[in-house]
């Protein structure tokens, strides 16, 4: 009987904590998301009625709004193009990287994964930063292609994309390379021997073998790099221009700005589902794959 | 061999890659001008100036004190879950409980963010509190999104061990909570541990989440660096930077050397 009081509270506090804490903001942001707005303090009505009998006052209008708008298609759009970009350059970095890694010896090993991870865990803002200052108009990249007569005067390096996908492939690497470790970890080195023997040459093995026996790693990792990217807020604040707007800007703008709180609720949730939901139902089916295999 | 060649710059090209802006982030800290990008010599006139800098030293310490009970709370709330998913088969609506402990950490922070402040605006609106936001509304979504990365790590550790110890135990006539206590809590101390560091880091370095979260009197180190180099550079940051950097990198050291003690 103890047990059982034992197993509750294990179970429920935690549980309790979320609901109140987790769930209900989301419940409320797709409360919000379909209130009609107003001017005001909140700038929106109630979605259930009282005053001639109980109404409930809903509205879609926030979604029609925001998904007819070139403004906001377009800037989750340019996020999507975004994080595919990036997350193409992760892997291009991370997996060259994690493969060597991952084929040194042991002791080596460990230490590399170590090296690779520990800058992770330094401040990302202040990595973000590290980059404002390098591609500064005289910060040290300049410099050296100065110096070097690549080219004659200082290069704008700072406040367009391509330092926006700078920023994010430094920030994000490690969370590509730590997936790719774990499955190529998990590899028999043999079987690259075994297909050289047989006959396959450098590229052919690769292709052949070594990729397909990497998917799983590269799709954790890809998708641990692609869904924070496209909602990403800080690195295009602080090392991108003007020439290109996102989906976490928009949403920014249009809740502390524009004060639409029932539009950035629907920016939001409309973000929530695209992104996110496949990947939570493919989690619980997963676990639950899993543990039935277990049994 | 020509192989071996390859590997070797690969890897020493990407450790550069990572370290390369660290570097020099910690080099220009040095520089004595105040125009941070032109050399003027070895300083440590700006470490000097960010300890007199009140308004940093002030929002280190509200960071600390946010990171260290959050970190805390997400730490006993994260064990818990942990436990509930490996170790007890009858939970309620367990695919609920899954995507509840799984969703924060996939969940863009801006996402979270907005969510936290609406749900904090409309829980004042209905009951009266919180009347301001603050330190407090901070720290509770704080726990939330840490929740889930401690709640990862120990259900790794607890699957990993032998669930055979647990059951020997009780044979020998431990209780339930004796077993707990004595066996299954000081065996995965070193991943609750390694849990609370890194809940204790992400919540030190959260800027999103705390933006939209703050109110008067909890400006969070994060918001006044950005505060700070959001529009350009600040000599005080990049001393700041330089400390930050190191004592977070030891952080993680500690953090891989519990996280690693399971294995073996």
């Amino acid at each position: 009987m103890k047990n059982k009081l034992f197993e509750k509270y294990f179970v429920f506090s935690p549980y309790f904590w979320l609901v109140l804490f987790f769930f209900i903001p989301l419940a409320i942001i797709f409360k919000i998301s379909i209130s009609v707005s107003e001017w005001g303090m909140p700038p929106y009505q109630d979605i259930f009625l009282f005053d001639n009998g109980f109404k409930i006052n809903t509205t879609f209008e926030n979604y029609v709004y925001i998904f007819s708008d070139y403004y906001y298609i377009g800037s989750f759009v340019n996020s999507m193009i975004l994080a595919l970009i990036s997350t193409f350059f992760c892997l291009l970095i991370g997996f060259p990287l994690a493969f060597y890694i991952a084929t040194s010896n042991i002791r080596l090993r460990n230490i590399l994964l170590v090296l690779v991870v520990i800058p992770f865990w330094s401040s990302f803002l202040l990595r973000v930063y590290a980059w404002k200052i390098i591609l500064q108009n005289n910060g040290i990249l300049n410099v050296i292609l100065l110096n070097l007569g690549i080219t004659s005067e200082p290069l704008q390096l700072l406040y367009n994309q391509y330092a926006v996908i700078m920023g994010i492939v430094y920030t994000y690497l490690p969370l590509m390379i730590l997936p790719l470790y774990g499955y190529l970890n998990k590899f028999d080195l043999n079987l690259i021997e075994a297909s050289k023997d047989l006959g396959l040459n450098r590229i052919k093995t690769f292709f052949k073998v070594i990729l397909p026996l990497s998917i799983p790693g590269i799709v954790a990792g890809s998708l641990l790099v692609f869904i924070p990217v496209v909602g990403e807020f800080i690195i295009p604040e602080m090392l991108g221009g003007s020439d290109r707007l996102y989906y976490g800007k928009i949403l920014w703008e249009e809740f502390f700005v524009n004060r639409n709180w029932p539009g950035a609720s629907a920016l939001a949730f409309s973000g929530i589902i695209i992104l996110v939901l496949p990947i939570v139902i493919f989690q619980i089916l997963y676990s639950r794959w899993s543990q039935k295999n277990e049994i | 061999m020509k192989s071996s060649l390859i590997k070797s710059t690969v890897i020493f090209l990407g450790l550069f890659f990572l370290y390369f802006p660290i570097l020099v982030l910690i080099f220009y800290s040095f520089n004595e001008n105040k125009r941070v990008m032109v050399w003027k010599g070895f300083s440590l006139r700006w470490y000097n100036e960010l300890f007199n800098n009140e308004q940093i030293i002030e929002a280190f310490i509200i960071s600390i004190k946010i990171a260290a009970l959050s970190a805390t709370f997400a730490t006993i709330l994260g064990v818990m879950i942990g436990y509930s998913l490996v170790r007890i088969r009858k939970i309620p609506f367990k695919s609920f409980y899954i995507f509840l402990s799984s969703t924060p950490l996939v969940l863009p922070e801006l996402i979270l963010g907005l969510s936290m402040l609406l749900f904090f605006i409309s829980l004042n609106n209905v009951i009266g509190f919180p009347s301001s936001r603050g330190q407090l509304t901070i720290f509770i979504s704080h726990v939330t999104f840490c929740i889930a990365f401690v709640a990862i790590i120990i259900q790794a550790r607890l699957t990993d061990f032998n669930k055979n110890i647990e059951e020997a135990a009780m044979d020998l006539g431990y209780n339930y909570t004796k077993v707990l206590y004595k066996i299954t809590l000081p065996i995965i101390l070193p991943s609750i541990i390694a849990g609370w560091l890194l809940a204790f880091t992400i919540s030190l370095d959260d800027l999103v989440v705390a933006s939209f979260t703050t109110g008067p009197g909890a400006n969070t180190l994060p918001i006044v660096v950005f505060s700070k180099v959001r529009l350009g550079l600040s000599p005080e940051v990049n001393a700041l930077s330089a400390i930050l950097m190191f004592a977070l990198i030891i952080i993680g050291l500690f953090y891989f050397y519990f996280n690693k003690k399971f294995k073996h």
